[in-house]
């Protein structure tokens, strides 16, 4: 029997063992994924790993508790399990108050979201890396295999979603810390892509041989390609869009929110989750909608907000996870010609990566961090000369407000290679930025 | 201990080991928790969480793999043995490593524990939090509040083909608690030492962090930072609380010390280190009043053990000696392929992660001065308290760092409280400034719950002590800056 037939199979059981008014919640986290690290081009480690969680909500009119334990398919073990749990959590449930902030999904919306992919042979990726890096330091990790999710509760919601995925993460270094960045993600695997992507590593690469420039501390125009843009938004992802941050004034948009900054009117960013391989549920059974409106044309419109959240401000929720970050980030295109950015960008900083981003002073959004891999010195639309790391320590209010130039007019689809507890279903959907002027500290 | 316990696991694992390859092992991990919080004197729903899954690893003719799985019936492990064998042969001949470091230990261990966690029953626990919390609320100004307690227990067990046998044991516990106010576009938050107040060991931790008698400091300290000016910009001397030291510990020694970064392992993500290992024995990392040691068998620091999860037998060790660099982080795996002596610190998050190099207990010995005497000796300067912002580079060598809280000091006084206090150096050089380190009546046992690295991605909790130390002609910055 399959995950998805087992978990079903689960729930419906332990939805028979209910006593009077209870109602039950449960998720499935479940994924079957190779991993291969590699250094030096060659291999450091390698290995499968199986791994499933159900998560259980138990509630009783206003008293809820919840209980995470693995699940393996097998009905005999994974209902004595849950079986305990349900009892153990019976008995929480006399210790716990009324909870005010109690909300969950009563109406059954069943649904599931499926993304097939053709996988390669592991091992026969590994053996393409490796061709590929011969004579070369590739450094990375590679994850392929199926990651799902399930929820289901105990009147009767189903839903699933899944994703058939690889994703190769891997930097191609010449000395010290000079390198450039690069992955292929992805559904389905192509050799001549993939080599192509090695290429642009091989190619910025060889500009990285030049001598390296160091720059004095100031401001430069300069250019942040997506993968920069990401580790932004990453850090924003954190705090500044959950409803909660928001009424709690922790928000690092703060400034927004009282009318006192924005952005450029070029920015609008959204949660899409259409766009994006994660579920389109949520594990108190609501549904998410295509997209969420956060910020458009740079004034703050909207708020993930959670279920609880949602009780709490007395408002509506949009399936946020209980969090309230974005899992499917989604920020508009401008119109800079992505074949024009060093031409564009004329003399000034690209910057190809952002690294340790954090805040400076998170009430008025300053952030501070480090360039990372291929940063280079760009003269008259020409590369010139890679640069040493540099700290930045400046505010997503003139970055993406006032000193914003323009937002290349593609954006590139980024699937979170992170593995925390277990792979991630986030992606980005993100275009380069060119800025009037950037402050560099260290 | 529930399911190591069951003697037939343990039997089945056994006879699940291969016995026809090099070296084979199991890691057996069974967690088990729970997390409490009350957010603005409203309970959050409780959680418990039960882990448990089991990792094979199996070298042969210069291959490793591994299988990892939670599915603990003879089909599942019998499938991550195969998974295990089926990379050790994939990889035979292009692996980084190609013939295991180990032995075939055998030993235990336990945290210490007087008074378990559970002996409260869980409506003492609750009870505990709501007063923690309503001691918080009062001020009109405070727009949230929290006390939360969470604790683990996790039991392991390593087995190898050679017969080896470690079994330990763990209990945690992680209290924590957080208050913010604020004031029109002004937020400023106090926490209980950024969760760092953290270890092993039962209920009575909460009495030697003096969790009972935090709340309203926390809270009044955060409506404090709401009408404090913001630090002054300009260099001066820096006398950083424990509660910072633990911070400047791990970024700027502990990671840059990781033999594995060192070795370039992870340099697409966690990065690598401005220490090379022709510098060990030689480089003066600090002054001669830096001595950091590696000390898995402090009692109850949150990162003791007995062995790591290769199975190395854990032992303290000096890393820099007088500030002289002498010794990496390194695991055995790492030891070996560096041909350096290293430490017992390859540590996994769980069963479904391999392990890799990561700081245990890393502390800074006590020195000689008492917290009065460091005071006294700065004419100008500023005390800095608990961290609340990070960010360095991916050779650890520039950061930046902020704190919740500063005081200024003036003429050897403590006098003006400071908000939105930062700094910035440089690893390789910052740590010559050293200048004074407290006495052991100072030294105060902490550490932080979660540690990212790695690829796969692992968070780990790593132990860090000090006493509060000063440096000399610092970069130190306010929100103004």
């Amino acid at each position: 029997m399959n995950a998805r037939a087992a978990f079903d199979e689960l729930v419906t059981w332990a939805s028979g063992t209910l006593q009077g008014e209870e109602v039950l919640l449960a998720s499935l986290v479940g994924e079957s994924t190779d991993f291969v690290r590699f250094n030096h081009g060659d291999v450091r480690q390698a290995g499968s790993i199986q791994q499933q969680d159900i998560s259980v909500e138990l509630i009783d009119g206003r008293r809820h508790c919840s209980a995470s334990m693995p699940f393996t398919g097998d009905a005999a073990s994974d209902r004595s399990r849950l079986g305990a749990a349900l009892r153990s959590l019976r008995e929480q449930l006399r210790l716990v108050p009324e909870d005010p902030y109690l909300n969950y999904n009563t109406e059954v919306t069943n649904g599931q979201k499926v993304t097939p992919g053709e996988l390669p042979d592991t091992t026969e990726v590994v053996g393409e890396v490796r061709s590929a890096s011969t004579g070369h330091d590739l450094v990375g990790i590679l994850a392929s295999g199926d990651t799902y999710r399930g929820f289901a509760n105990s009147l009767g919601q189903r839903n699933w979603s899944s994703a058939s995925t690889f994703n190769l993460d891997w930097s191609m270094y010449l000395q010290a810390d000079k390198a450039a960045k690069n992955g292929y993600a992805g559904f389905e695997w192509d050799s001549s892509t993939f080599q192509s992507k090695i290429d642009w590593s091989l190619q910025q690469v060889d500009a990285l041989r030049r001598p390296a420039r160091t720059i004095s501390p100031g401001g430069y125009r300069t250019f942040l390609a997506p993968a920069a843009i990401e580790e932004f938004m990453t850090l924003l992802g954190y705090s500044a869009f959950g409803l909660r941050a928001h009424r709690t004034r922790q928000t690092p948009l703060l400034q927004m929110v009282a009318g006192d900054a924005q952005l450029h009117p070029r920015v609008s960013l959204s949660e899409a989750t259409s766009q994006g391989v994660g579920p389109d549920f949520q594990s108190q059974g609501f549904l998410r909608p295509d997209a969420v409106d956060l910020i458009d044309r740079g004034q703050y419109v909207g708020h993930l907000i959670s279920p609880r959240s949602a009780q709490e401000y007395g408002v509506a929720t949009n399936g946020a996870s209980s969090s309230e970050m974005p899992e499917s980030l989604s920020l508009s295109t401008g119109s800079l010609p992505s074949g024009e950015v060093l031409e564009q960008l004329g003399t000034g900083l690209y910057v190809g990566n952002l690294w340790y981003l954090n805040y400076s002073d998170a009430a008025a959004c300053r952030t501070t961090g480090m360039t990372r891999f291929a940063t280079f010195w760009v003269e008259d639309g020409e590369i010139s000369a890679p640069v040493n790391v540099m700290r930045f320590d400046d505010t997503a209010f003139n970055l993406l407000g006032d000193r914003l130039i323009d937002l290349t007019d593609t954006a590139e689809v980024v699937l979170d290679p992170m593995s925390y507890h277990a792979r991630s279903t986030g992606s980005f959907r993100l275009p380069g930025a060119l800025v009037e002027e950037m402050t560099f500290t260290l | 201990m529930a399911v190591i316990n069951e003697l037939s696991l343990e039997e089945r694992l056994q006879r699940a080991l291969p016995a026809d390859v090099t070296y084979a092992s199991v890691r057996l991990w069974d967690e088990r928790g729970e997390s409490l919080a009350v957010e603005r004197n409203v309970l959050r729903p409780l959680s418990t969480n039960f882990d448990v899954g089991v990792m094979f690893s199996v070298w042969n003719d210069g291959g490793l793999g591994y299988g990892a799985t939670n599915d603990l019936s003879d089909a599942g492990l019998a499938s991550a043995v195969a998974s295990a064998r089926r990379w050790a042969a994939a990889t035979a001949g292009i692996g980084v490593v190609a013939e295991p470091p180990f032995g075939h230990p055998v030993g235990s261990y336990e945290s210490p524990v007087t008074t378990p966690i559970l002996a409260d029953d869980l409506s003492d626990r609750i009870d505990l939090l709501m007063a923690q919390s309503q001691r918080m609320a009062g001020d009109d100004r405070l727009v949230d509040w929290s006390a939360s307690l969470g604790h683990r227990h996790v039991d392991t067990l390593l087995l190898t083909s050679g017969g080896g046998r470690v079994e330990q044991q763990f209990r945690f516990i992680y209290p924590g608690l957080r208050a913010t106010a604020n004031e029109g576009t002004n937020t400023q938050s106090r926490t209980f030492g950024r969760n760092a107040y953290c270890g092993q060991g039962g209920l009575e931790l909460l009495d030697n962090y003096g969790f009972g008698d935090a709340a309203e400091r926390i809270a009044r300290e955060a409506v404090e930072l709401l009408d404090a000016p913001n630090c002054p910009t300009g260099t001066m001397d820096v006398l950083l609380a424990p509660d910072q030291m633990i911070l400047q510990i791990h970024e700027s020694i502990g990671h840059p010390l990781e033999l594995d970064r060192i070795l370039g392992d992870e340099r697409n993500y966690a990065g690598t280190s401005f220490v090379t290992p022709d510098m060990f024995g030689s480089f003066q990392y600090g002054s001669e009043k830096l001595n950091v040691t590696f000390d898995p068998t402090v009692p109850g620091q949150l990162a003791s053990y007995g062995f790591d999860d290769d199975g190395t037998p854990a032992e303290k060790q000096h890393l820099i000696r007088d500030g002289v660099l002498v010794r990496p982080l390194g695991g055995s795996t790492s030891a070996q392929r560096a041909g350096m002596d290293g430490v017992a610190t390859s540590r996994a998050c769980s069963w479904n992660r391999p392990p890799i190099d990561r700081m245990a207990n890393l502390n800074i010995e006590a020195g000689e001065s008492s917290f009065d005497e460091l005071v006294g000796s700065i004419e100008r300067g500023v005390y800095l308290q608990t961290n609340n912002s990070w960010s360095i580079d991916d050779s650890r060598n520039k950061f930046q760092f902020s704190c919740e809280y500063g005081t200024l000091i003036e003429d050897g006084e403590l006098t003006t409280t400071v908000r939105n206090p930062s700094y910035r150096g440089v690893s390789q050089s910052f740590w010559r400034s050293l200048d004074g380190v407290g006495d052991a009546s100072t030294f105060t046992v902490m550490g932080t719950p979660n540690c990212g690295k790695g690829e796969l991605n692992q968070m780990v909790g790593t132990g860090h002590a000090s006493p509060p130390c000063l440096f000399r002609d610092v970069e130190v910055f306010g929100a103004d800056a």
